[in-house]
């Protein structure tokens, strides 16, 4: 078990990189504590495979370093690692039965016999494989199969993390959740700090404590879900996060007379004097807004502090509807409850100062970002 | 109610197949199974004999002879070839201009028509002008293949060694190039030792490849003529002399065409056993228990 700290760490797979496109993993330093339970989530292609493969050391970075407990680990081989990693597809060996893929890892580190025994049906017990240990591998279905590669990451007593790369692609629908809550179950059994890598937001967030956001080679925000959904840093943690994803539209900082406002057209949305303040201050003209579908409040009847907007259409979603409309010609969206009539024609929406975020080149103007890396201290305090 | 309407054109679509398959193996067969039954002089002077022609051809000593070699020849080639091609497969490089080169070296011997190939050895293994041959004496071994029969032996299935390993090699190769990367990065995280990476990744993915490269190369060696019929000519003695090799004495050397047709079908149904008991057992070992 064992914290991971990533130390300027950089990944190209070109020989001679010039730009920060070349690179497959920008400049980073993250840490991951020990014990917690980590999502890193992106979109195909941001680097998260990557990421995962430098940590087990399948991979080597181009630049920067791995730390382990501190320990750098860079020139240590994956088998000397010690980490466990579970891949998007299952990988068992056919010819062994379940009892001897589990108790692979331990006879090939020498451990004796009887403790392989007493470790591999421990293991077995939890993952509910014990019925299948004397069948062969090759006719496990796909998500016992699974089950088999995680266990043979839980075996080892001193594993220092296990990895996870969308280990869940190829499990049916019904099954998902059912894994999910093994994993889940696994972590706060066995303490062990492990990092889930999905493009899917809702197993990021019913998995994990944290979540990483990958986006273009870089970690963009890592936080709860709470804080990913509430408080997107990025704009494309606000894009990607939620469903729909956040409303974003670009707005100017103009001058009337003594004062400063948000202008999006005619239209003067109502941000805090300190942002505005703050805005001067960077000399940003131009910045992007961005509301959640959730905050933006559509209104009953004509309201005079609302802007007037035109229904483009309604989506029945089942248990809610998402409201489609155009405002100044740019197409939003907000999410209706159930049982808030359907609106049609003009109607009224108004975006909530509180959650009307403001970007400058896509990073959040954040107003109290020192109070919250507080918070984020006192909680990591709490989980050690 | 409804009667079922018969519709015979459905066998006018099952034509072309029955034709192509008669001509190309029911129509030989049965010449075959026509000699082998009767006793023929001239297309008009012919004597139904039953199975004598079987009996006889069961009771030859030379084809009992002719029959163990067979086997052991078979069986030493493959013991020899199956683990070489395997190790070739497993050290040719797998990326880049090495790996194409090594495809092109590898697959030579194979392009080499089989005629040839025994000239090529009659002559490297002679001991006057064969660089092989020579170089066997100059070790100081008294090696000439047309006058001892180990010798003889020795450079048949060296010769089949050279000209066939790379078949199994080439087939290995693909086969290994189809295990995907994860598997080995497991194995890696597993800590598994390179043996045990063989054992329990590479060469279960590889059976399947193997089976077909086994059974071929039964089949082709058990029906070996060419080869040893222009290095040795089946000599010294009959030391080399394997069963087609006495089907062709006999049908043409000697023109014995009943004993040879039903020596042909006999040789065919061993053949024909062999591949199916070795094909059935790989296949069951390979089931699930």
């Amino acid at each position: 078990m064992a914290s991971i700290t990533l130390n300027a760490l950089a990944h190209t797979y070109t020989e001679n990189p010039t730009k920060p496109e070349d690179y497959a993993i920008r400049e980073m330093t993250h840490v991951w504590e020990q014990g917690g339970a980590f999502a890193l989530l992106g979109p195909s292609g941001c680097g998260k495979s990557t990421l995962l493969n430098i940590i087990s050391g399948l991979l080597k970075p181009s630049n920067g370093e791995v730390l382990f407990d501190g320990k750098r680990v860079n020139e240590l081989k994956p088998e000397e690692r010690n980490i466990a990693q579970v891949f998007q597809f299952p990988v068992v060996y056919d010819t062994m039965t379940v009892f001897d893929n589990l108790a692979f890892p331990l006879r090939n580190i020498g451990v004796p016999e009887y403790k392989v025994k007493s470790k591999v049906y421990e293991v077995a017990e939890i993952l509910e494989l014990s019925e299948q240990l004397k069948r062969k591998a090759k006719g496990l279905s796909a998500d016992q199969k699974q089950k088999v590669s995680m266990g043979r990451g839980l075996v080892r007593d001193d594993v220092s993390a296990i990895l996870f790369d969308e280990p869940l692609t190829v499990i049916d629908p019904q099954l998902k959740w059912k894994l999910r809550r093994k994993l889940k179950q696994i972590h706060e059994q066995f303490n062990i700090t492990m990092v889930y890598v999905t493009h899917d937001q809702l197993e990021a967030s019913t998995f994990a404590d944290k979540i990483a956001v990958m986006y273009n080679g870089q970690i963009v925000q890592f936080g709860t879900p709470r804080e990913l959904f509430e408080n997107p840093a990025h704009t494309f943690v606000g894009y990607f996060i939620g469903s729909p994803g956040m409303n974003f539209f670009e707005a100017e900082l103009k001058s009337q007379g003594e004062k400063e406002a948000l202008m999006f057209g005619d239209h003067e949305i109502s941000v805090s004097d300190s942002m505005l303040a703050r805005l001067k201050n960077m000399g940003a003209n131009k910045v992007t807004l961005g509301i959640r579908p959730e905050f933006v409040h559509v209104w009953d009847g004509k309201n005079d502090d609302a802007f007037p907007v035109d229904v483009d259409y309604v989506e029945d979603l089942g248990t809610y509807k998402i409201l489609s409309f155009l405002f100044h010609g740019k197409v939003m969206k907000a999410r209706l409850s159930e049982d808030q009539k359907v609106p049609s024609g003009q109607i009224y929406v108004s975006f909530p100062e509180q959650w009307t975020k403001v970007y400058v080149d896509e990073y959040l103007v954040d107003l109290t970002a020192h109070s919250s890396e507080d918070d984020m201290n006192k909680e990591t305090d709490h989980a050690n | 109610m409804q009667t079922k309407v018969e519709n015979n054109k459905a066998w006018f679509l099952v034509m072309p197949v029955f034709l192509i398959v008669a001509f190309s193996a029911i129509i030989p067969l049965m010449t075959v199974v026509n000699y082998s039954v009767q006793d023929i002089f001239d297309p008009y002077t012919r004597y139904f004999v039953g199975t004598e022609w079987f009996k006889q051809v069961m009771l030859d000593s030379r084809l009992h002879e002719a029959l163990l070699r067979q086997f052991i020849y078979s069986f030493t080639i493959l013991i020899i070839e199956v683990p070489l091609g395997i190790c070739v497969a497993l050290m040719m490089p797998t990326k880049g201009r090495g790996a194409s080169l090594a495809l092109i070296l590898v697959a030579i011997p194979l392009l080499i028509p089989w005629n040839v190939v025994g000239t090529i050895w009659q002559i490297f293994g002679r001991a006057d002008i064969g660089l092989f041959g020579a170089f066997m004496n100059g070790l100081g071994l008294d090696y000439n293949y047309s006058s001892n029969p180990t010798d003889a032996w020795l450079t048949v299935v060296l010769m089949d060694v050279w000209h066939w390993t790379p078949l199994i090699a080439l087939l290995c190769y693909s086969g290994l190039r189809a295990i995907p990367e994860v598997y080995y990065q497991a194995a890696r995280i597993d800590q598994a030792s390179r043996w045990a990476v063989f054992r329990y990744i590479q060469l279960p993915k590889l059976a399947n490849v193997l089976v077909i490269g086994m059974l071929l190369r039964f089949m082709d060696s058990f029906m070996i003529y060419t080869e040893p019929f222009v290095l040795t000519g089946g000599g010294p003695g009959s030391s080399t002399t394997f069963l087609s090799q006495s089907l062709v004495q006999q049908a043409i050397g000697q023109f014995d065409l009943g004993p040879a047709a039903a020596f042909s079908l006999v040789y065919f149904l061993i053949i024909l056993l062999v591949c199916w008991v070795f094909y059935t057992t790989i296949m069951n070992m390979q089931k699930d228990k």
